[in-house]
């Protein structure tokens, strides 16, 4: 097929971006996403131009590297990571808009690529169980009933790639949070640290600079790993919840 | 040089005991003085990493992805291994240390494997309290299952996303200890060269892929934790970012490497669609628990096959050939890897291969969703069975899914001895980076095991051993031998700038890659050997003539990493082409064409062969020198390895 690729372009965080359009060709259905933008970086690349840039890593959909807001939706059109979109998704003579994940939280670093350290910041902030290497029970001395190991897993699957965030208008990270919330606090092992991890990481959320929740779902419907809404009441419980407790003392 | 195991003596299960007993500890007031580098944040490295700032060290962590979450441990699939005997079905810690081994076709260390088997057990703990989500069974307790070759269920699990969870596990502990300040994580850095000072490893030289700027870190010891290096072959299912770099700049500053011709060809990977591919992609082969290999009978079948003139469904039982299930009655489609991978092979060389391309056997889940239900198939393999229609755009639940082996894992690294030190003091390497447990071949679900044991349960101890003996005060970063690194590193991004020659780095990274598969893969031969090694000669002569790498040093330039990286693969693959071509017999997953069974299968030459092969670097362009471990059996008797 032949595509019309508009493509967000941007050389350095401070510099001004703007789209630049480029026609591609013999692109096949079955190609991925990103191997048609290796075509079109291999065909730039030829001409003596810089290649756009943009992140990935392991091309599987788990790793979260990817990224990409592609025709006004996070990952394209079906709720997959970009590097699982296909081609088949288009057709001959479509015309493709690429731009980046726009969040101030998420600041653009170059082209497609922006930094999203501030999650792992949230999670330094408590998205963990406090336990050193060594001296735990055996694994089987903490029975955990099937469907909320389950729940817990969903919440697990979570990976970190900020699609949610370029989703929400508001530029909430709550979803992302959330699942890191909830999955812990279903478990035993993280229950006894939960509302102090919840107070911890919306502090942080808030102090990176991403939005309030705007309870429409943007988020939950465009996350490519399909987690769920019930995790943002389940955060926002513990969240009172602790509060309450710290009033209390 | 002689090369000392260190391996402790004793009788084999109290090896580790006795050396834990023995190592030297460092006093808690005075880790804090120490600086430990640990470069790689995968499960080797966050786990060690994690592991080390607990007991109190000074941590300094980096990875050239924008998050240490993103180390390409994340796509594991299928499972790791422990000796728990949940099951009660007679695993025991002997019987994964001899499964290893066996699998391993007798080419690893006992000492080495008997202790990754008594320490799994641990690893499964360490997880769960981790918050870790294995599958659990209705009544609460974990579950388990059996994998890739083995009789016994011990293989820890969740979902087709354990490498996830487990790294996600990792990377919280090391996420705490950056909020404690014991660790400074340094992501988007890409590891450039080891710095050695007086013999000892005392830092690391780093270029940030954001700024482009050339940094120096002194240390007291170096941990390199950095992955395996299957994207030699281009084509692989390793992440695109996944190399040999800082593995090979480390073995050109003395430290052996390891049988680097074995590599692991993984039986169920995604066929190749066409000359666009950019990786290929693994069918965890817990697929093979329920799926049944095969292909038709005849060619003429396979050709209309080929041809779309007849379906899958059309054709009948009896003209079926479930070749694994035949050949090898008692572990059928459970064969390790390297059988169930070359025999897709000679079914595919005899013509019988499913595809346009020739290139693919099924793996059919028709009888499964018979006897089960689609609802029970679904339930355990759903997200696999979603992938693989995502890519190929059929439906697995209604065909057959086509299967081609892959590159997949690296057995061979740098060597390193029982205190996983490399043969340059104060240099580590941990997990797939290292040669050391997986012998010729690595069984499923013990790559997964063999990261986290070197990361959460061997380095703390035995770095410890290492530092206790030395000075507190670090070298300072600007030491002429961190000037000179610097230097060098600053001239060969200027060289690799100024080339502006006409081809681009893919393109020579996809014609070594296949110089690789077509001579150094599934099957090898001292003919073809020999005109690959011409052949990677020449073509890194051209790269460092005309290879175009546009840009700046000093921004985020992805050409420029990967020029780096392919320029490594280059002299790394001429190496894998020595080793492969010295090493007269076959085992695992090195199969000489020239010595073999009269079955086919992989003949092995025990008096002359059994050792590892530890390369030492000599100069460029010129032919590395070959040392020898022997490795000495005294718990298990060397056997042909037999699956049928
Ligand atoms: C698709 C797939 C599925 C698999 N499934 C299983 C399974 O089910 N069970 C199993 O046991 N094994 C499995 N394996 C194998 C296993 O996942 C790997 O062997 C293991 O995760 C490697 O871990 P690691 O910590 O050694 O390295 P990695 O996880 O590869 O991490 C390497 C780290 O080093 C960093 N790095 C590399 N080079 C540099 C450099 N120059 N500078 C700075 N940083 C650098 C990277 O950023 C990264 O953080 C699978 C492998 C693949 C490819
Ligand atoms: S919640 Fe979903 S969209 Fe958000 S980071 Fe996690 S996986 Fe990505
Ligand atoms: S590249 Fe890893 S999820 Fe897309």
């Amino acid at each position: 097929m032949n595509l019309t690729l508009k493509v967000w372009r941007q050389r350095n965080p401070s510099e001004k971006g703007g789209f630049k359009t480029y026609k591609i060709s013999g692109i096949s259905a079955d190609m991925s996403f990103l191997e048609m933008l290796d075509v079109l970086n291999e065909d730039l690349s030829d001409k003596g131009e810089d290649p756009v840039h943009f992140d990935h890593d392991c091309r599987e959909g788990i790793c979260g590297m990817c990224s990409l807001y592609i025709n006004g939706q996070p990952h394209g059109p079906h709720q997959t990571t970009t590097c699982q979109l296909h081609m088949r998704s288009f057709k001959d003579g479509d015309t493709i808009t690429i731009e980046p994940w726009r969040a101030n939280a998420f600041p653009i670093v170059k082209d497609l690529v922006v930094d999203r350290s501030s999650f792992d910041r949230i999670i330094q902030s408590g998205g963990y169980v406090s336990v050193n290497t060594g001296g735990v029970p055996d694994a089987n001395e903490i029975p955990i009933p099937k469907v909320i190991a389950d729940e817990s897993f969903d919440a697990a699957t979570c990976i970190g790639c900020g699609a949610c965030v370029a989703a929400c208008k508001n530029a909430s990270a709550m979803l992302f949070v959330s699942a890191k919330i909830s999955q812990l606090a279903l478990l035993p092992q993280g229950k006894v640290e939960k509302r102090e991890r919840a107070e911890k990481m919306v502090a942080q959320m808030d102090k990176e600079g991403f939005g309030a929740c705007t309870n429409t779902g943007a988020c939950s419907a465009e996350c490519p790993k399909e987690i769920k809404l019930s995790n943002i009441a389940r955060m926002n419980r513990e969240y009172f919840s602790a509060s309450l407790s710290t009033e209390n003392v | 040089m002689k090369l000392d195991s260190k391996i402790p003596s004793g009788p084999l299960a109290e090896k580790w005991t006795k050396h834990k007993f023995n190592v030297k500890l460092v006093n808690p007031a005075n880790k804090r003085k120490y600086e430990i580098i640990v470069v790689g944040t995968g499960l080797a490295g966050a786990s060690a990493a994690a592991s080390l700032a607990e007991l109190g060290y000074n941590v300094k962590a980096f990875c050239f992805q924008d998050s240490p979450r993103r180390a390409h441990s994340i796509a594991a699939q299928g499972g790791i291994n422990a000796a728990k005997n949940y099951q009660n079905d007679g695993d025991s810690v002997f019987r994964l240390f001899y499964d290893t081994i066996k699998g391993g076709d007798y080419r690893s260390r006992e000492g080495n494997v008997f202790r990754l088997a008594e320490v799994s057990v641990n690893i499964i703990d360490q997880c769960v309290a981790q918050g870790v989500p294995f599958a659990r069974e209705y009544g609460g307790l974990l579950a388990n299952r059996s994998f890739g070759g083995a009789q016994v269920s011990r293989t820890f699990y969740a979902r087709g996303q354990t490498g996830q969870q487990l790294l996600l596990g990792a990377y919280s502990a090391l996420s705490r200890q950056v909020a404690n300040g014991k660790v400074k994580l340094y992501p988007r850095t890409e590891m450039m060269d080891v710095v050695v000072v007086d013999g000892k490893a005392r830092g690391i030289i780093t270029r940030n892929l954001i700024t482009g700027a050339i940094e120096s870190h002194s240390a007291h010891a170096v941990l390199l934790c950095t992955g395996g290096y299957g994207n030699v072959f281009f084509l692989s299912t390793n992440a695109m970012g996944s190399n040999v770099t800082a593995a090979w700049r480390a073995h050109k500053k003395g430290a052996f490497f390891s049988n680097p011709c074995y590599t692991q060809i993984h039986p169920t990977c995604i066929p190749v669609s066409g000359d666009h591919q950019s990786k290929l992609t693994l069918m965890s082969e817990s697929l093979r628990n329920d799926g049944r290999v095969w292909v038709p009978k005849t060619q003429e079948m396979a050709e209309k096959l080929r041809k779309k003139e007849i379906a899958p469904k059309d054709i009948k039982e009896e003209e079926r050939d479930y070749y694994l299930e035949t050949k090898y009655p008692s572990f059928g489609n459970l064969v390790p890897r390297d059988v169930a991978s070359r025999n897709a092979k000679y079914v595919c060389d005899e013509g019988r291969g499913v595809n346009e391309t020739g290139e693919a056997v099924f793996l059919d889940f028709r009888d499964a969703i018979k006897r089960d239900g689609e609802d029970a198939v679904r339930g355990k393999y759903g997200n696999l069975f979603d992938m693989y229609q995502q890519i190929t755009g059929e439906n697995p639940y209604q065909t057959p899914m086509k299967i081609y082996p892959a590159v997949h894992y690296t057995m061979g690294g740098l060597w390193v001895d029982y205190n996983l030190m490399t043969s340059v003091p104060g240099l580590y390497a941990l997990g797939e980076a290292n040669f050391s447990d997986h012998g010729a071949n690595r069984l499923g679900a013990s790559a997964l095991m063999q990261g986290l044991a070197d990361g959460y349960f061997v380095a703390p101890y035995t770095v410890g051993d290492y530092l206790a003996n030395l000075p507190y005060e670090k070298i300072a970063e600007d030491h002429p031998e961190f000037k000179k690194a610097e230097d060098d590193v600053k001239a060969r991004v200027k060289q690799l700038l100024t080339i502006n020659g006409d081809k681009t780095v893919d393109h020579f990274h996809k014609k070594l890659g296949k110089i690789m598969w077509n001579h150094c893969g599934m099957a090898r031969n001292a003919a073809g050997l020999t005109k690959a090694k011409e052949m990677i000669r020449s073509l890194k002569e051209e790269f460092w003539s005309n290879v175009k790498v546009l840009g700046t040093g000093e921004e985020l330039n992805l050409s420029l990493e990967k020029a780096h990286r392919v320029a490594d693969f280059l002299e790394l693959g001429e190496l894998m082409i020595d080793d492969a071509l010295h090493r007269n017999e076959s085992c695992g997953g090195h199969f000489r064409d020239e010595y073999q069974t009269p079955e086919g299968e992989a003949l092995r030459d025990d008096e002359n062969f059994a050792y590892v092969a530890a390369w030492e670097y000599q100069g460029d362009g010129k032919d590395e020198v070959l040392h020898k471990e022997e490795l000495v059996f005294e718990n298990v008797k060397l056997t042909q390895r037999s699956y049928k």
